[in-house]
């Protein structure tokens, strides 16, 4: 068994009382990540700190880079040297990485970037949770491209998705977004080890000599720093051959087509929803994250009054779930978006659904209460 | 020099295959600062193979990206040496080399370079100094001498440039030097010392850029600049005993700071992830 494994089994079955950062942060280590570069930022700092105490008693290295820049920087770099690579920081940290997401877009770099989000613009309230980065984690880098982005709503899915999210950094080559928020961050709850050995570390295919590391299929095999390859790594547009070509239209659409495709085409894989009291609903509730608590106790609450309202909660974000969704809400009169924001998903759901979208905005870094969803949800039932 | 020359030069195997001639303007420094590291690599008998060349974004990172034949990871503007450090970290035996100029190394990176020398990285550094920013047209760099007119200080430059080895040095840096492409014999052999030295070392070299700053200082040719820094340059031995006024305008060449043995970042790195592991499983604690 490895240093890892060995490590990690005395967890087996175990249940612990931890931080939604926490299972986070030992998620990570369960999916095998040995390199994590960060820099400290609330409410992001538990999963660095978590890191730098496990890791290293997994084999891997946490290193503390001067900036989110740097931290991000390296992440790539070890990632391409090896490692599965992650770092973890909050929305002002999340802004200064954005230009190197899209550097590991475009190289297709597999890693893992966790946005404890917090109530922003700029140093807002830096304390206190929010969900206003998720526009930022679709389009916060520049140009085209496609991201994948999970958003966990407890302590045990926060452990769960990590894993997920390292897994789909390898299956798709691409960084992916760990969008969890301040509150889920933060609250404890139980959170079961699943054994060791049932948690496999995801594959990374490797080119043969001669195979093209930046083409010929929508997900190509990587040629890792040392596997004797003089693979060329570069953000500029590239040839299959990972060569700089950037005056050629044809080898930028085809470049672009496929990094943009290769996920986008996996939208029905990559679809992960929560969907509970959606039989005969008329009015349903969108939401993901720690507002998605409160949006279910509401839910419930109409339910257990007779009323006909749904729920939905998004885990994957990005890409968006939309033909799904459109499917799902084809028959309700109206649905609700709870958000910690003025209103991000509530504009990208609006693209796919016929019926109105009802933004539930709330800001000032507390969660909404069940009453605040519940209240809006009856008026629209009674008002049908 | 004629195709026939190109394919008996014994350094062409060092090149990548099918990218000659390389973009450079006629007379840039950078076709001898590639030059030199390629004879740097030849005579230490290093395997290309074994090495990773990381740069940035401008004219210098060109010199090694895509024309050294190893795996290369060319980076965002500035971020060089901290994606340098992830690759070293995660690699052993491999030799992490990262050319990049004076505008991506001092100028947006340079946070990156003294937090690197503080922690004395096992990187081999070489900054290609052209005192301009060249692949954007010839704007001031935080290298520019005062008073020099570029394109974005049309009324002459206020600002006094850094003195980027003597930064490294005073950061941490355990291998500093300075040379010019004038001083390719001297360059060649401190390459080689650089890419030998265990911890964070750095070499400033010093080149022309023919197209800006030819333009900014009314130099003419790549042998005007090549006599001027002949002209100025001075050894760090002579230069040591020359007052600041007498050291004003010259160029101090030469080996400013080499100490060996030094603590490296990814050996002490290392170190603690073995002593941690073996702690680890020693004891019946879990991860909590």
């Amino acid at each position: 068994m490895s240093q890892r494994a060995d490590y990690l089994a005395r967890n087996d079955g175990k249940t612990h009382f931890v931080m939604g950062d926490e299972a986070a942060a030992l998620g990570a280590l369960y999916a095998g990540c040995d390199f994590f570069g960060g820099y400290p930022i609330t409410p992001a700092s538990e999963v660095a700190e978590v890191m730098a105490r496990e890791l290293p008693k997994t084999g891997g290295y946490y290193v503390q880079f001067e900036d989110e820049l740097a931290s991000i920087s390296a992440v790539v770099g070890a990632a391409w040297a090896g490692g599965r690579a992650m770092t973890a920081t909050s929305g002002p940290g999340f802004s200064l990485m954005q230009e190197t997401v899209g550097y590991a877009a475009m190289t297709e770099t597999p890693c893992v970037i966790v946005d404890v989000q917090r109530s922003g613009p700029s140093t807002g309230q830096a304390t206190k949770p929010a969900q206003g980065d998720v526009m930022q984690a679709r389009w916060g880098t520049h140009g085209d491209h496609e991201i994948i982005a999970l958003s966990p709503w407890s302590v045990q899915e926060s452990f769960d998705l990590m894993i997920e999210s390292f897994r789909l950094a390898e299956a798709y080559r691409t960084p992916v977004i760990f969008l969890t928020d301040g509150a889920v961050g933060h609250f404890r709850e139980p959170l079961v080890f699943p054994r060791v050995s049932d948690v496999p570390i995801a594959p990374r295919p490797r080119a043969a000599k001669g195979e093209p590391a930046f083409g010929g299929r929508p997900v190509p095999p990587m040629a890792q720093i040392g596997d004797r390859l003089d693979v060329h790594i570069t953000g500029s547009t590239h040839k299959a051959s990972g060569i700089r070509d950037v005056n050629s239209k044809p080898v930028h659409e085809e470049l672009v087509l496929r990094l943009v495709d290769k996920i986008a085409s996996a939208r029905e894989q990559l679809t992960r929803l929560d969907v509970r009291h959606m039989d005969q609903a008329r009015v349903a509730v969108v939401s993901f994250g720690v507002t998605a608590r409160p949006a279910l106790g509401a839910v419930e609450a109409a339910r257990r009054a007779g009323r006909p309202a749904g729920f939905i909660r998004l885990v994957g974000i990005w890409p968006f779930p939309g033909p799904r969704l459109q499917q799902l809400l084809a028959d309700v009169d109206c649905v609700l978006v709870p958000e910690m924001s003025l209103g991000q998903v509530n504009r990208e759901l609006e693209r796919f659904v016929r019926c109105p979208v009802l933004s539930l905005p709330k800001i000032g870094g507390v969660a909404h209460t069940v009453d605040e969803i519940l209240g809006p949800l009856m008026a629209r039932l009674e008002a049908r | 020099m004629s195709a026939s020359e190109t394919k008996s030069n014994p350094l062409r195997r060092y090149v990548r295959p099918g990218l000659l001639p390389t973009i450079f303007c006629a007379g840039c420094g950078g076709g001898t600062v590639l030059n030199c590291f390629c004879r740097a690599v030849d005579e230490l008998e290093l395997d290309p193979r074994s090495m990773v060349m990381v740069t940035g974004i401008g004219c210098s990172s060109w010199i090694p990206s895509p024309y050294f034949l190893a795996d290369t990871l060319h980076t965002t503007h500035g971020r060089a040496i901290a994606f340098a450090t992830g690759v070293r970290v995660m690699t052993s035996g491999m030799k992490v080399v990262v050319i990049a100029g004076d505008g991506d190394i001092s100028g947006i990176g340079g946070n990156h370079l003294i937090h690197a020398a503080r922690r004395n990285v096992d990187l081999t550094v070489f900054m290609v100094n052209n005192s301009i920013y060249g692949m954007t047209g010839g704007q001031v760099a935080p290298t520019t001498p005062l008073d020099v007119t570029t394109t974005t200080t049309p009324h002459g430059n206020v600002e006094p440039p850094f003195d980027v080895a003597s930064l490294v040095a005073a950061a941490g840096g355990t291998y500093v030097a300075r040379w010019t492409t004038y001083h390719v014999f001297d360059l060649v052999k401190s390459m080689k010392a650089a890419l030998t030295h265990e911890g964070f070392s750095f070499i400033e070299i010093v080149s022309p850029c023919t197209t800006s700053y030819a333009k900014a200082v009314g130099k003419r040719s790549a042998a005007d600049f090549l006599a001027d820094y002949k002209e100025r340059s001075v050894r760090i031995s002579s230069a040591q005993k020359m007052s600041p006024e007498e050291l004003e305008g010259r160029i101090v060449v030469g080996a400013l700071k080499r100490v060996e043995g030094a603590p490296e970042f990814c050996q002490r790195l290392r170190g603690l992830t073995r002593r941690v592991s073996a702690e680890a499983l020693s004891t019946r604690e879990g991860a909590r």
